[in-house]
């Protein structure tokens, strides 16, 4: 693994940089909330990034992408966790588009993919059923009608659900929740038998309740194997959304550390108090691990390595601990002001704990890492 | 096939010829050789293996090869280390020499120091011992009080150093020393290299709480230093001695192995160990609790070493940056002692084995291991010195 960039994915995030600064700070997506906005995000914003060629970064060339690769998608992702972007570039991009290209048909990757990636179709991923990340847990149906799949069942927290064209859906033909075995990806079209309640969450993003009576849809992979798609797509998100998830670390981090060096009390700047220089400097410390655990995931990624799914578990395990310690102490640090609405450094710890719920928390990825590893 | 691929041809095959068989396990700590004229090999394949690897320079691969070093540059050094660990070859010598006074000498030594003491060093000759710290000078080091006079034709030395790792092994000891009792604290020390065989060195070891004594106190009584041992200007020593506590941070940290190693891996791997101790239930360590603070702390290593392999990438020479240095020396020794203590509850009372037949040498290594790795996080510059260092030189925040 190379554990650095190369000069291409280095001017994508210059440019990706400039753009999150100039066009998405986080007083857009303050603008968002307070305005109450139907999609919560903003499409002419969302247009942009589609005409950077975002949608399709790692959609190959032949299909209307980009073929970028999974590095190239995180520095854009980590540019847009800085500034807190609302865009459905996880949902769409990476679990949607996932979906489709490790298990659509040709015919079906020729059709829906150079939509992505022109911009045309908002996709989502229905995995969940409870409040906790259980990917196997699919109690929702799907049963064979046609040419394709009836799907039946309640889905929650799926990540814009509320505006996606089509929802991957994993439902099962056979076996019971919690296998593996007999799980079933099921592309449906959002509308007869799809009924969508979005919920808004505390960090100002979105996501919805879909109730499914017999939606009619088109399979993806093969029938009770699912899982082998469905694993390859957590992954991708589960390392793309750490990518997110470092870039608010960061900024995060250096407001606070910019906030210790102004703050006087006492007499004195606060972070001349060694109570608080060495919390910093062991945020630090994580801060520096994170970017080498999500460097080599997305690595990983690229060279479709074996590793994909530890480096995935310890990526976001890390990413998910990093982000709560990170924006915890942010506000602390703060202290009062910190707990006000005017100022931004909350809005970090809102997103960091819903980050944290998605793909997987802490322990949901030891215990997966634990078992790859045989114990 | 590129240059690259064609050294780590030969080196495979070098190696397969110059390494003995006996080498290729991981060392007994008794064995582990730190050479000196005082070096007792009691496997003689340990001599064998030191004399080829020094025939090469490999003994320290980076040095330039006018100074007895291999020359490799830093691609050609890293594969050198994946050949060696693909064989499980074992370091064939370490120490003070090669991983402190060495690069030390290299950066600030004259042209006849380096000439006198590197080659020497890669042969394993001489061994190296480091006097820094006081009785009244620990963390607050630059209080240190070990007088050094000019005496016309040499300096002459009286105080106490402690702490000196390994000087009742050492032949040389490199110092730190005041030379300007007026000055401010950091403007009048000097650091000056000290030949430990003479009257005016006396060496006492110091028992710890392991029951080992890797630890002296060494005392001066006007010991005898030649005019031309003074490394770096006279009164500018702390620069000097601040360079080598960077070599001496990356080495407590584990950064020497280039990240591909935990510290304490010879031991086996944490979870494997667990899971003998302790037994699975349906596939997974049987003790939840202690299960989750494993793969946590392999977890955090797996961390570590990516970041250290990442940090290596980024520097051209191969060498860390000064704040790095301290992260690796906080974070490694930190994660070390942690690792340690779950081995202890991993293995229960047989982790507490002091002597005797009812506990396996494996079993009482780790007591005494575990009882010494408290020393990672305060030698070298405390895990508390290292976070200030962090704080002040990296995130910038006031004094």
């Amino acid at each position: 693994m190379p554990l650095v960039l190369n000069e291409e994915q280095n001017m994508l995030k210059d440019a990706a940089k400039d753009f999150c600064t100039n066009s998405t700070p986080i007083s857009q997506l303050r603008g968002l909330r307070d305005g109450a906005s139907e999609s919560g995000f903003d499409t002419d914003t969302w247009q942009q990034m589609v005409d950077l060629g975002w949608a399709g970064i790692t959609i190959p060339e032949d299909f209307g992408g980009l073929g970028f690769g999974y590095l190239g998608m995180g520095v854009v992702m980590e540019e847009c966790g800085r500034t807190l972007t609302a865009s459905p570039l996880l949902s769409t991009a990476v679990l949607g588009a996932g979906a489709i290209i490790h298990g659509g048909s040709d015919e079906l990757k020729g059709d829906l993919l150079p939509q992505v990636a022109g911009g045309e179709l908002l996709l989502a991923l229905a995995v969940e059923e409870t409040p906790h990340h259980n990917p196997y847990g699919a109690t929702t149906t799907a049963e064979k009608s046609g040419d394709g799949y009836k799907v039946t069942g309640s889905k929650k927290f799926v990540l814009d659900g509320h505006v996606a064209n089509k929802i991957v859906v994993v439902a099962r033909t056979s076996g019971n929740a919690g296998d593996r075995d007999g799980l079933t990806l099921v592309l449906v079209d959002s509308g007869a038998g799809v009924n969508v309640t979005r919920t808004i969450m505390a960090d100002s993003r979105n996501a919805a309740n879909i109730e499914f009576s017999g939606a009619q849809g088109v399979l993806l992979g093969e029938e009770g194997k699912g899982a082998d798609v469905l694993d390859k797509v957590l992954d991708a998100g589960r390392i793309l959304l750490s990518a997110e998830m470092l870039g608010g670390v960061q900024e995060c981090f250096e407001r606070t550390i910019e906030y210790l060096k102004v703050r006087e009390q006492f007499g004195v700047p606060i972070g001349s108090f060694q109570g608080l220089k060495h919390r910093a400097a062991q945020m630090f410390c994580e801060v520096e691990l994170s970017k080498s655990v999500v460097l080599e995931a997305l690595s990983c990624l690229d060279d479709d390595s074996e590793q994909v799914g530890e480096l995935a578990s310890l990526a976001k395990a890390r990413l998910n601990d990093t982000y709560n310690l990170v924006s915890s102490e942010g506000v602390q640090m703060h202290g009062g002001i910190g707990m006000t609405d005017e100022y931004e450094i909350g809005f970090f710890m809102k997103r960091s704990r819903v980050c944290e719920h998605s793909l997987g928390n802490s322990a949901f990825h030891r215990d997966r890492y634990g078992v790859i590893q045989g114990y | 096939m590129t240059v690259l691929e064609e050294f780590r041809l030969e080196t495979r095959g070098w190696l397969e010829q110059n390494c003995p068989a006996s080498m290729r396990v991981s060392v007994p700590e008794d064995q582990i050789v730190g050479g000196g004229k005082r070096q007792v090999y009691a496997n003689p394949d340990a001599k064998i293996w030191l004399d080829n690897m020094a025939s090469k320079g490999w003994t320290a691969p980076m040095w330039p090869s006018k100074y007895g070093g291999g020359g490799l540059s830093k691609e050609e050094f890293l594969v050198l280390q994946d050949e060696m660990m693909r064989i499980s070859a074992r370091a064939p010598i370490s120490g003070m020499g090669f991983s402190m006074i060495g690069p030390t000498l290299l950066d600030y030594g004259t042209q006849e120091q380096k000439m006198e003491h590197l080659p020497k060093i890669v042969s394993g000759e001489i061994r190296w011992c480091q006097g820094y710290s006081e009785p009244g000078a620990g963390s607050d080091l630059a209080s240190l009080q070990t007088k050094c006079e000019d005496k016309g034709d040499h300096y002459s030395v009286n105080g106490q150093k402690v702490w000196t790792s390994g000087a009742q092994y050492a032949d040389w000891i490199y110092t730190l020393v005041r030379t300007e009792p007026q000055a401010p604290k950091h403007e009048g020390i000097s650091f000056v290299l000290i030949d430990m065989a003479q009257p005016g060195v006396t060496v006492k070891p110091i028992l710890l709480i392991s029951g080992n004594s890797p630890f002296c106190e060494t005392f001066f009584d006007d010991a005898t230093v030649r005019k031309d041992s003074l490394v770096g200007q006279l009164n500018r020593g702390w620069t000097v001695g601040k360079r080598l506590l960077q070599h001496e941070r990356s080495s407590i940290s584990g950064l020497s192995s280039g990240g591909k190693k935990g510290r304490y891996d010879d031991m086996g791997k944490l979870s494997d160990i667990a899971v003998e101790y302790i037994g699975k239930d349906s596939g997974k360590l049987a003790d939840p609790a202690l299960r989750d603070a494993v793969i946590q702390n392999e977890l955090n290593q797996r961390a570590f070493g990516l970041t250290q392999q990442r940090f290596m990438a980024e520097s051209d020479k191969g060498e860390t940056a000064t704040f790095a240095t301290s992260m690796f020396k906080y974070y490694g020794s930190e994660t070390g002692k942690e690792r340690l203590e779950l081995q202890l509850k991993a293995m229960g009372t047989q982790s507490l084995g002091w002597e005797g037949p009812a506990f396996d040498v494996k079993e009482r290594t780790l007591t005494r291991t575990w009882l010494r790795s408290k020393a990672g996080s305060i030698a070298g510059g405390s895990s508390e010195i290292q976070l200030n260092i962090i704080a002040k030189r990296v995130l910038g925040l006031p004094d």
